[in-house]
C-alpha cells in the first residue's frame, strides 16, 4: 500500500503524486533539516557559491566604477536614456513574481503541491528584488539623493511629483520588498523552530532560536499562525498582478510608440510569472538531484510548473500578437512605423531570437516526454529567461532608439560596464540563493508535513 | 639637512618657474596661476623670487649657529610644506573707493569692437562681466553684422581664454620678454639699415587695417629696399586676378542682395561667409518674406559641395568645379555677353535657361555671383554678365579695394619663398601667419625658413611656424588689444580691447612700430595718431568717442565708384572680356577641392571645442574632415556606404594621390555632392595647435595642405583615388533620416514646405500646413490645467516663432546657445556616443534624388509645451511650469532617472553623462556666463528661453515702475545671432507683438501638435519661389498636393 501511487487525475489525464509515497514526519524534517546541519554539503554547492561569490566581487566593482565616474560608463545616449538598467530591473522584478504567485495566490486556490516549493520560491523573490531594486538607485544621474523619491517631511517643503510612475514603482517595490521578507520570514518560524529542535551544535541552536522567535507549536500559537499566514496571503496576491502592472505603467504612461499601449500590464503580469516560473525550475531541476529531495519535489511539481510556464508563455505570445494587431490595424503613423523597426529595423535579429526563445520554443512544453526531461526542460527555462531579458530589451531599446524624430535616431549597445552590472547581480542572485540553501530550510516542513498528514488520512479512509 | 633644502628649493623653483612661464610644461597646458592682472602682466623676475624666497639660504653656509641652523632649516621644512600646502596667504579685500565707471556688479557692460577674419570686419558687441569677456553679439551698426554673427566671432571669446595660447615671447623656443626681444630686433634692423633692408621681409595676412597699413608704409620708406608680403591659406587672389583681368585693376564687389529679384551663385557660399559675414543672408532674408510674394527673390545655385547656400536655394545642379567655366560662359552667352564657349551645358541645360531668362526678365536687379575659389576668368565673366544686365550700379557696385594692398597673394609667398632659397632674405618678420602649416606644399617654405638668420613669428599661438623661429612674440586677441580694420563695404571701425592681455601679448602695431624705430610705442598711441591724422580724434575727442560706443565710424563706407572712375580701361562687357583666355578644356577624372571650414576656417580655430563640436552644415560632421564626396562616386570608387545602421559613423578610408604626395581621409557622402569630385575642408591635422586640436600625439582630422601647390590651390585635377580598407570612426549629431529614408518618414511632416503661389492662393490655410491626425480640443486633458495662459491669466506669455523660410542652417543660433548658457564640450568620443550636449540644434531632412536633393533645415529648441510630456513623469519634481509658460528645469532638484528625456517626443533634452563641465580649470570659469548655473554630473538641462534673460529684463522693468516689458525687450541668444533673424521670440499677450501676429499666420504651425503637447514654439512652413518653368525645383520631385494630410491617423 505504502508503494502505490495516489490516484489524483492531473487536467492532462496523467497522475503523478505529490510526494512520494512512504513519507514521514520524520523523514521530512530529517530530508530538508539534515541539508543544514549535517554538514554534509553537496560540492556543487561550493563550485555555485565560488561562482556567485565572484559575481559579487564583479559587482562591487561595477558599481563602484558606476558611481566613481557616472552613468555615462553605460552606453546610455539621447535617445536611448534607458538601456541595461532598466531592462534588468524589470526582468529580475519579473522573475520575484513567481514565489509570490506560488506562495499567496495558489495557498489562496489551495493548490497543496505548492508547499514543496514555495519557501525556495519566496527566497529567490527576496534576492530578485533585492538585486532588483539596486538599479533604479544605480541608474540614476545623482543617486546620492536618491531618498527625494520617497515621501518624507522636509525643509525643502517638498514631496515626490506623484503624477510620475517612477514614483508608483518607488512604492510598488518597497512594499513588494517588505510585504515579501514578512511573509516569507513569516513562513519560516515554525521551521526554524524544527531546526533549533533538531539542532546539535549550542550555536545552531541559539541562532535558529533567536530567530524562532520563541516558537512552541501550541495550538494557540497554530491558530494564529494561520490566521497572520492567510492574511500575508491575502495581501501578498494582489502584489502579484499590481507590483509588474506599475512597473508596465513606466512605459505605459508615457507616449512612446510601442510603450503607450494598454496590452502592458497584463501582457508584464503574465511574462512575469512565465520568467519568474523559468528561473525558479533552473534552481528546482538541479537543486532537487543534488540534495536528493526527489521524494518532497516530485515530478508532479515539475510538470506543474512547465505547464504553468506554457500557459504564461502563451499569454505573453497573444501579447505580441496584440502588439502586432495595434501597429497594423490603428493605421497609427508611429505605431506601424514602432512595430515595422521591430520586425525590419536594426535590432530584428533580437526581436526574433526573442520570438523563437519566448514563443516557439516553449512551445515543446505541450509533450509530456518534455516535461518529463530535466535535461530539455532545464534548457527551455534557460531559454526563456534569455527570452524574457530579450523582451525587455525590445520594449526599452527598440522603442526608444527610433521614435518621433528621426533626427534624434540613434543606436544603443551594452558596455562593458553594463555587462558586468548584470552579470554582478546575477552572481549575487546565486551567492544569495547558495547562502539560503545553506543555511536556511530550503522546503516548508510544516506544510509538507500537514500534506503527510492528510495523505495519512486518506489512507485510513 | 641639504636635502630638505634642494627640496624646498625646487619646490620654490616650481613655483618661480609657473610664475614666469619657465616649466618646460606650460606650452602643453600647463597652469599659471596669477592672482590679479599685475602678476599677469609683470611675472616676479625669478632672481629675485629666489632671494626673497631664501634670503638666508643663498649666501654662505659655512659659519651658522646651532640656533642659526634650526631657524633655517625650521623656514626651509615651512617651504617645503608650502608647496604642498593649500592654504591661501591671507589677503584683503578691499571694497572700491571708487568704481570704475558704469560698472555695477551682476550687470554686464557691451563694448562695441570688431571680430576680423582674412582682414575683413565684423562688427560685435562684446558683454562683459566684471571685465571679463562672455559673450558675443552683433552689433547692429556695422554693416556686416546689423546684429547677427557667424559661428566664428560667437567662438571667438572662448579662443581669448584658451590655455593654450602663446603666453611668453620665445627665444630658440625658450621663454624671454618682449624687452629682450626689443633689444635683439635693435640689432636686426641695424644690420639691415646698411643695406637699405634690402633682407628684410615682412609676411602678414591680409591688412585693411588703416593704422597698419601707414606703419608698413612707413616701415618701407625706412627701408626701401624690404619688401611686405601677403599670404592667407583663404585668400581671395582669384577675385583679384579675375578683376584685374575684367577691369585692368582691382576692385571689391559689393552685393547689395537686399536689391536684387535675382540671384545666381556659380560656386558662391555668398550666405555667410568670411567677407561681408552674416549681412548676405539678412539682405537675403529680407526678400523672402511670404506675405509679400511680389517682392520675393529667386535663387539660383550651382556649387560643387553642398553649402547653406545651395539649401536655401529654390533651384540648385551640382556642378563640378572644373565644369563651372563652361556654365559661366553659358550663362554669358546667354545673356548676350560676346566670350567664346558653349550656348548651354547639356546636364543643367533646364536650369541655365530657366536662370538666364529670369536674369533677363530682371535687368538691373538681379545679381551673379562666383565663389572665391573659381579661377580668375570665371569671376572675369561675372564681371561682364552683371555689367550686361545692367546690375552695375544698382545691385552690384565696385569699390576701391578694402585690403590695403589687394594682391594674388600666391604669387606674394612664392616670390618671398624664392628669396628665401636663393639667401636673399637675412630677417623674416611674420606677423599673425602660420605659413609653415598654410603655404602652398610646393613651395617648400619650411626648408626655406632654413637659410633666413633672423626668424621673427607673431601669432596668438606657439605654432607650426613659431617652433621653427628664432624668436616668438605671443600676439594679443583682438578682445585685448586696440587696432582698427575696414569692413566689406570700406566701413572703418575701431577695435577696442575690453581686457587686458590675458597671457601677456602684444598688438601688431606694437610689433610694427618697433620695426618703424618707434619701439616702445603703445597700440593705442599708434591708433591716436592715425586718426589724429585723420581728424578723428580731436581736442574734445567726441567724434572718437562716438566711434569707439558705436563700433563705426560713421561715413566710412567706401563710395560706390564707376569703373570708369576706378579702373582704366572703358567699359562695355566685350571690353571686360576681350582679355580672357580661351575656354579651358574640360578636365575628366575626380576633382579635388579645397574649402574652407566652417568650424577651423584654415585651421585657426583648429583648438576651438566649440566650434570642433558644432556640426557642419549639410554634414553634422564634427571633430573631422572627411572627402565629400556623391554618392555615385563612392559607388565608382567601391566604397560601400550603406554598412548598416551605423552606416556614417564606420566611414571607409581612401588615399588620394597626386604625384608624390597623398592624404588618406574618411569618406563622407555629401548630399547634393557634384560627381567625379571630392570636396575636403582645409584647417585639420594640426600638430600644434593645442591640445583640442592634438590629443595624445594625434591630431583632429587630416592636413590636406600637402596637396594644395601654388598652381593648384583650389582644385586639382587628375587624382588618383583609392580605397585603403581602413575604417576610421566619424562623430556626426545626426544620422537620419538618410535622402533613402525621406518617403519613409515624410509622412510625419515635422517639416512642410509649400511654393509661394499655393501660399498666395490660400494665404489662412495653405494646403500644405495641414493638420496631422486629429489634435484634441484645447480643454482636452487628463492632468488639470494649473495656470490660465490667457491675457487675462498673465501678463506675459513666452513663445517663439522659427521661420523655415529663413533659416539657412547655418548653426550661428546653436554656438550662441552654447556660449550664453555655458553648454559643456563633450569632446568626439562622446559625440560618437550620442550624447553632444546642444540646446538647440537644425535638423537636416534631405528630399528627392540622393545625387541633389533638396535640403530642409529646422532649428529645434525646447517646445516649452503647455501640456509638456516631461513634467508629469518626472519622480521628484524637478521639471515644472511656470505661469508664463516656461518649462523650467530645477537643476539641484534633478536625480537623473532620465524619464523626462524618454518622453519628450522632441529629444530636446540633455543629460550630463559625465561631470562634461569642468569645474577646476580658472580660465574655464572665466569664459563661463555667471547668470547661468553650471550643470553637475547627473542633472538633465535644456533649452530655457534664455530665462536669465527674461528675469533680468522682468527685474529691469519692475524696478521702472512695474512697467510692462515691451515687444523685443527679451531676445533670446539664437534669436539674437540668427543671420536672417529667422527666429521670432516675445509675448504672445501682446496683440501688438511680432510673436501674436506670427502666431496667426496661416503657415504658423506646431509640430507634433497631433501628440496634445500644445508647443510654445511654433514654425513658419517654408515658402519657395520656384520658376513655374521649372518642374517643381532641385533635381525633381512633384510638388506636394494639398490632399496629403488626409490619410494619417
Amino acid at each position: 500500500m505504502a508503494n502505490e501511487p495516489i490516484d489524483r487525475p492531473s487536467v492532462l489525464g496523467e497522475v503523478s503524486p505529490v510526494i512520494a509515497p512512504g513519507q514521514t514526519y520524520e523523514t521530512v524534517g530529517a530530508s530538508v533539516a539534515d541539508v543544514v546541519l549535517s554538514g554534509h554539503v553537496p560540492k556543487q554547492w561550493y563550485i555555485a557559491t565560488a561562482v556567485g561569490f565572484m559575481g559579487v566581487g564583479c559587482l562591487m566593482m561595477s558599481i563602484t566604477w558606476l558611481l566613481l565616474n557616472g552613468v555615462g560608463v553605460w552606453g546610455l545616449n539621447i535617445p536611448v536614456a534607458w538601456g541595461f538598467a532598466i531592462i534588468n530591473f524589470v526582468w529580475w522584478i519579473g522573475i520575484g513574481h513567481a514565489g509570490t504567485l506560488i506562495s499567496a495566490i495558489l495557498f489562496l486556490f489551495k493548490q497543496q503541491w505548492r508547499t514543496a516549493i514555495n519557501r525556495f520560491a519566496e527566497a529567490m523573490t527576496l534576492f530578485a528584488v533585492a538585486c532588483a531594486g539596486m538599479f533604479p538607485l544605480l541608474h540614476l544621474g545623482r543617486p546620492w539623493v536618491f531618498y527625494w523619491l520617497m515621501p518624507y517631511p522636509n525643509t525643502m517643503g517638498l514631496w515626490p511629483q506623484f503624477r510620475s510612475p517612477l514614483i508608483w514603482d518607488v512604492f510598488a517595490v518597497t512594499t513588494y520588498l517588505i510585504i515579501s521578507l514578512v511573509f516569507w520570514f513569516t513562513g519560516l518560524i515554525p521551521d526554524l523552530a524544527t531546526m533549533r529542535d533538531r539542532a546539535k551544535t549550542k550555536v545552531a541552536r541559539t541562532v535558529f532560536g533567536i530567530f524562532a522567535l520563541g516558537w512552541r507549536g501550541s495550538a494557540r500559537h497554530w491558530h494564529r499562525y494561520e490566521i497572520a499566514y492567510l492574511l500575508l496571503a491575502g495581501l501578498s496576491t494582489p502584489l502579484v498582478v499590481s507590483v509588474h502592472s506599475v512597473v508596465s505603467l513606466d512605459f505605459a504612461i508615457s507616449l512612446v510608440p510601442g510603450w503607450h499601449t494598454t496590452i502592458f500590464p497584463p501582457y508584464f503580469v503574465a511574462g512575469a510569472i512565465y520568467a519568474g516560473f523559468a528561473m525558479v525550475l533552473t534552481f528546482m531541476i538541479p537543486v532537487r538531484k543534488w540534495y536528493n529531495l526527489e521524494h518532497i519535489i516530485t515530478d508532479r511539481h515539475i510538470d506543474n510548473m512547465a505547464k504553468i510556464m506554457l500557459a504564461t508563455g502563451l499569454i505573453v505570445v497573444y501579447g505580441y500578437l496584440t502588439e502586432a494587431f495595434f501597429g497594423y490595424y490603428s493605421g497609427a503613423l508611429y505605431e506601424e512605423a514602432v512595430m515595422k523597426n521591430r520586425y525590419f529595423g536594426p535590432y530584428a535579429f533580437q526581436y526574433w531570437l526573442l520570438i523563437i526563445c519566448n514563443g516557439i520554443i516553449p512551445q515543446l512544453l505541450w509533450l509530456r516526454r518534455i516535461r518529463m526531461n530535466a535535461v530539455i526542460l532545464w534548457l527551455i527555462t534557460l531559454v526563456v529567461g534569455v527570452g524574457m531579458w530579450l523582451e525587455r530589451f525590445v520594449i526599452v531599446v527598440q522603442s526608444l532608439h527610433r521614435d518621433y524624430m528621426p533626427s534624434s535616431w540613434d543606436m544603443y549597445a551594452g558596455t562593458k560596464w553594463d555587462w558586468m552590472l548584470y552579470i554582478g547581480t546575477i552572481g549575487f542572485f546565486l551567492f544569495a540563493m547558495c547562502i539560503f540553501m545553506r543555511w536556511v530550510p530550503m522546503i516548508s516542513i510544516f506544510e509538507i508535513r500537514e500534506i503527510v498528514h492528510k495523505k495519512s488520512q486518506e489512507d485510513d479512509n | 639637512m641639504k636635502k630638505t633644502n634642494s627640496e624646498s628649493l625646487q619646490g620654490a623653483q616650481a613655483i618661480v618657474s609657473q610664475a614666469t612661464g619657465e616649466d618646460k610644461n606650460v606650452q602643453d597646458g600647463g597652469q599659471f596661476f596669477w592672482r590679479n592682472l599685475e602678476e599677469l602682466n609683470n611675472p616676479p623676475d625669478p632672481g629675485e623670487l629666489a632671494e626673497s624666497a631664501f634670503p638666508p639660504v643663498t649666501s654662505g653656509w659655512d659659519d651658522v649657529s646651532r640656533r642659526g641652523f634650526i631657524k633655517v632649516m625650521g623656514a626651509s621644512m615651512a617651504l617645503g610644506g608650502l608647496t604642498a600646502c593649500t592654504k591661501q596667504p591671507s589677503e584683503l579685500i578691499v571694497p572700491y573707493v571708487k568704481p570704475p565707471e558704469e560698472a555695477v556688479p551682476g550687470q554686464p557692460l557691451l563694448f562695441a569692437t570688431v571680430f576680423c577674419l582674412g582682414g575683413y570686419a565684423q562688427g560685435v558687441l562684446v558683454e562683459s562681466h566684471l571685465g571679463r569677456p562672455t559673450k558675443v553679439e552683433g552689433n547692429p551698426n556695422h554693416p556686416a553684422s546689423l546684429g547677427s554673427t557667424d559661428t566664428f566671432a560667437q567662438a571667438s571669446v572662448l579662443g581669448l581664454y584658451d590655455p593654450d595660447r602663446s603666453k611668453t615671447p620665445r627665444k630658440m623656443g625658450r621663454p624671454s620678454t618682449w624687452q629682450r626681444f626689443l633689444g635683439d630686433l635693435e640689432g636686426m634692423l641695424a644690420d639691415e639699415a646698411s643695406g637699405q633692408g634690402r633682407g628684410l621681409r615682412i609676411l602678414t595676412g591680409t591688412i585693411t587695417s588703416p593704422t597698419a597699413a601707414t606703419q608698413l608704409k612707413a616701415i618701407q620708406e625706412l627701408y626701401p629696399a624690404s619688401t611686405w608680403h601677403q599670404y592667407e591659406s583663404l585668400n581671395r587672389d582669384n577675385v583679384v586676378v579675375g578683376a584685374k583681368l575684367a577691369f585692368g585693376k582691382a576692385v571689391d564687389t559689393v552685393y547689395d542682395y537686399a536689391k536684387a529679384d535675382i540671384v545666381l551663385s556659380l560656386d558662391a557660399d555668398f550666405m555667410v561667409s568670411s567677407l561681408a559675414f552674416a549681412r548676405p543672408a539678412r539682405d537675403v532674408a529680407s526678400r523672402r518674406n511670404p506675405d509679400e510674394p511680389d517682392r520675393m527673390n529667386r535663387i539660383y545655385v550651382a556649387e560643387t559641395n553642398p553649402s547653406v547656400t545651395g539649401a536655401s536655394a529654390d533651384h540648385r545642379v551640382p556642378v563640378r568645379s572644373s565644369d563651372m567655366e563652361a556654365v559661366t560662359r553659358a550663362v554669358a552667352r546667354g545673356v548676350g555677353v560676346q566670350v567664346d564657349g558653349e550656348d548651354t551645358v547639356e546636364a543643367f541645360d533646364a536650369f541655365l535657361q530657366a536662370a538666364i531668362n529670369d536674369l533677363k526678365a530682371h535687368k538691373g536687379s538681379s545679381i551673379v555671383v562666383a565663389g572665391d575659389a573659381q579661377p580668375p576668368v570665371v569671376h572675369a565673366l561675372v564681371h561682364a554678365i552683371n555689367h550686361e544686365l545692367g546690375n552695375d550700379g544698382h545691385t552690384v557696385t565696385h569699390i576701391r579695394p578694402v585690403a590695403a594692398r589687394a594682391e594674388n597673394q600666391t604669387k606674394s609667398i612664392t616670390a618671398l619663398t624664392e628669396a628665401m632659397k636663393a639667401g636673399e632674405v637675412t630677417t623674416l618678420v611674420m606677423l599673425g601667419v602660420n605659413p609653415v602649416y598654410e603655404a602652398p606644399s610646393d613651395l617648400g617654405f619650411e626648408d626655406a625658413m632654413g637659410s633666413v638668420p633672423n626668424l621673427i613669428h607673431f601669432g596668438l599661438y606657439f605654432d607650426e611656424t613659431g617652433r621653427h623661429c628664432h624668436w616668438h612674440i605671443p600676439e594679443a586677441h583682438y578682445l585685448e588689444a586696440w587696432s582698427d580694420a575696414r569692413a566689406f563695404d570700406g566701413t572703418e571701425s575701431i577695435v577696442q580691447p575690453l581686457i587686458e592681455p590675458i597671457y601677456g601679448g602684444n598688438s601688431i602695431h606694437e610689433v610694427l612700430a618697433a620695426l618703424a624705430g618707434n619701439a616702445g610705442m603703445r597700440a593705442i598711441d599708434v591708433l591716436q595718431e592715425y586718426w589724429k591724422e585723420r581728424g578723428l580724434l580731436t581736442d574734445d575727442e567726441k567724434a572718437w568717442r562716438r566711434a569707439l560706443h558705436d563700433g563705426v565710424i560713421a561715413g566710412s563706407a567706401a563710395s560706390p565708384n564707376s569703373i570708369d572712375a576706378l579702373s582704366s580701361r572703358k567699359r562695355t562687357s566685350t571690353s571686360i572680356t576681350s582679355d580672357l583666355p580661351a575656354p579651358a578644356p574640360a578636365a575628366e577624372g575626380i576633382e579635388l577641392n579645397f574649402r574652407a571650414d566652417p568650424a577651423t576656417y584654415d585651421g585657426r580655430f583648429a583648438n576651438n571645442g566649440w566650434l570642433q563640436e558644432l556640426p557642419r552644415p549639410i554634414t553634422s560632421l564634427t571633430w573631422d574632415n572627411a572627402a565629400l564626396m556623391s554618392k555615385s562616386t563612392a559607388d565608382e570608387l567601391g566604397i560601400d556606404t550603406q554598412r548598416g545602421a551605423r552606416a556614417i559613423e564606420k566611414a571607409p578610408t581612401v588615399k588620394i594621390t597626386k604625384g608624390e604626395q597623398s592624404i588618406i581621409l574618411p569618406v563622407m557622402v555629401a548630399p547634393g555632392h557634384a560627381p567625379r569630385s571630392i570636396t575636403v575642408a582645409l584647417g585639420y591635422g594640426r600638430m600644434h595647435g593645442g591640445r583640442v586640436a592634438a590629443e595624445d600625439g594625434k591630431a583632429v582630422g587630416t592636413d590636406v595642405n600637402v596637396l594644395r601647390t601654388a598652381s593648384a590651390s583650389w582644385t586639382v585635377a587628375d587624382l588618383d583615388v583609392k580605397r585603403t580598407g581602413a575604417i576610421h570612426m566619424l562623430a556626426t549629431t545626426q544620422h537620419h533620416p538618410t535622402v533613402q529614408e525621406w518617403d519613409k518618414i515624410k509622412g510625419r511632416h515635422h517639416y512642410r514646405e509649400g511654393t509661394i503661389s499655393e501660399y498666395t492662393k490660400h494665404p489662412e490655410h495653405p494646403g500644405f500646413v495641414h493638420e496631422v491626425g486629429h489634435t484634441p480640443p484645447g480643454d482636452m486633458t487628463l492632468y488639470k490645467q494649473k495656470y490660465d495662459y490667457s491675457a487675462a491669466g498673465t501678463e506675459n506669455a513666452w513663445a517663439m516663432a522659427i521661420d523655415l523660410s529663413k533659416c539657412i542652417g547655418c548653426n550661428a543660433c546653436t554656438i550662441a546657445c552654447q556660449a550664453e548658457n555655458n553648454i559643456p564640450v563633450v569632446g568626439k568620443d562622446q559625440v560618437l556616443a550620442a550624447r553632444e550636449m546642444h540646446w538647440i540644434r537644425v535638423d537636416k531632412y534631405f528630399e528627392g534624388d540622393v545625387e541633389n536633393p533638396k535640403v530642409h533645415n529646422q532649428p529645434v529648441p525646447c517646445m516649452h509645451c503647455e501640456t509638456a510630456p516631461c513634467e508629469t513623469v518626472c519622480p521628484v519634481g524637478a521639471t515644472v511650469h511656470s505661469a508664463e509658460g516656461l518649462n523650467q528645469m530645477v537643476y539641484n532638484r534633478c536625480v537623473g532617472t532620465r524619464y523626462c528625456s524618454n518622453n519628450c517626443p522632441y529629444k530636446v533634452r540633455r543629460f550630463n553623462f559625465f561631470k562634461y563641465a569642468d569645474d577646476k580649470e580658472e580660465w574655464r570659469k572665466a569664459v563661463r556666463n555667471p547668470d547661468v548655473t553650471v550643470r553637475y554630473r547627473g542633472v538633465m538641462e535644456k533649452c530655457t528661453y534664455c530665462v536669465q534673460r527674461i528675469n533680468r529684463t522682468r527685474i529691469k522693468a519692475k524696478r521702472e515702475g512695474n512697467r510692462p516689458i515691451g515687444d523685443g525687450e527679451i531676445v533670446t541668444a539664437c534669436q539674437q545671432v540668427c543671420p536672417t533673424q529667422a527666429i521670432v521670440f516675445g509675448n504672445m499677450n501682446d496683440p501688438d507683438s511680432k510673436i501674436a501676429k506670427a502666431r496667426k499666420s496661416g503657415l504658423n504651425y506646431g509640430m507634433l501638435a497631433e501628440l496634445n503637447t500644445r508647443p510654445r514654439t511654433t514654425y513658419h512652413a517654408k515658402v519657395r519661389n520656384p520658376n513655374p518653368a521649372l518642374n517643381g525645383g532641385g533635381a525633381g520631385h512633384p510638388e506636394q498636393s494639398s490632399d496629403e494630410g488626409n490619410d494619417h491617423g
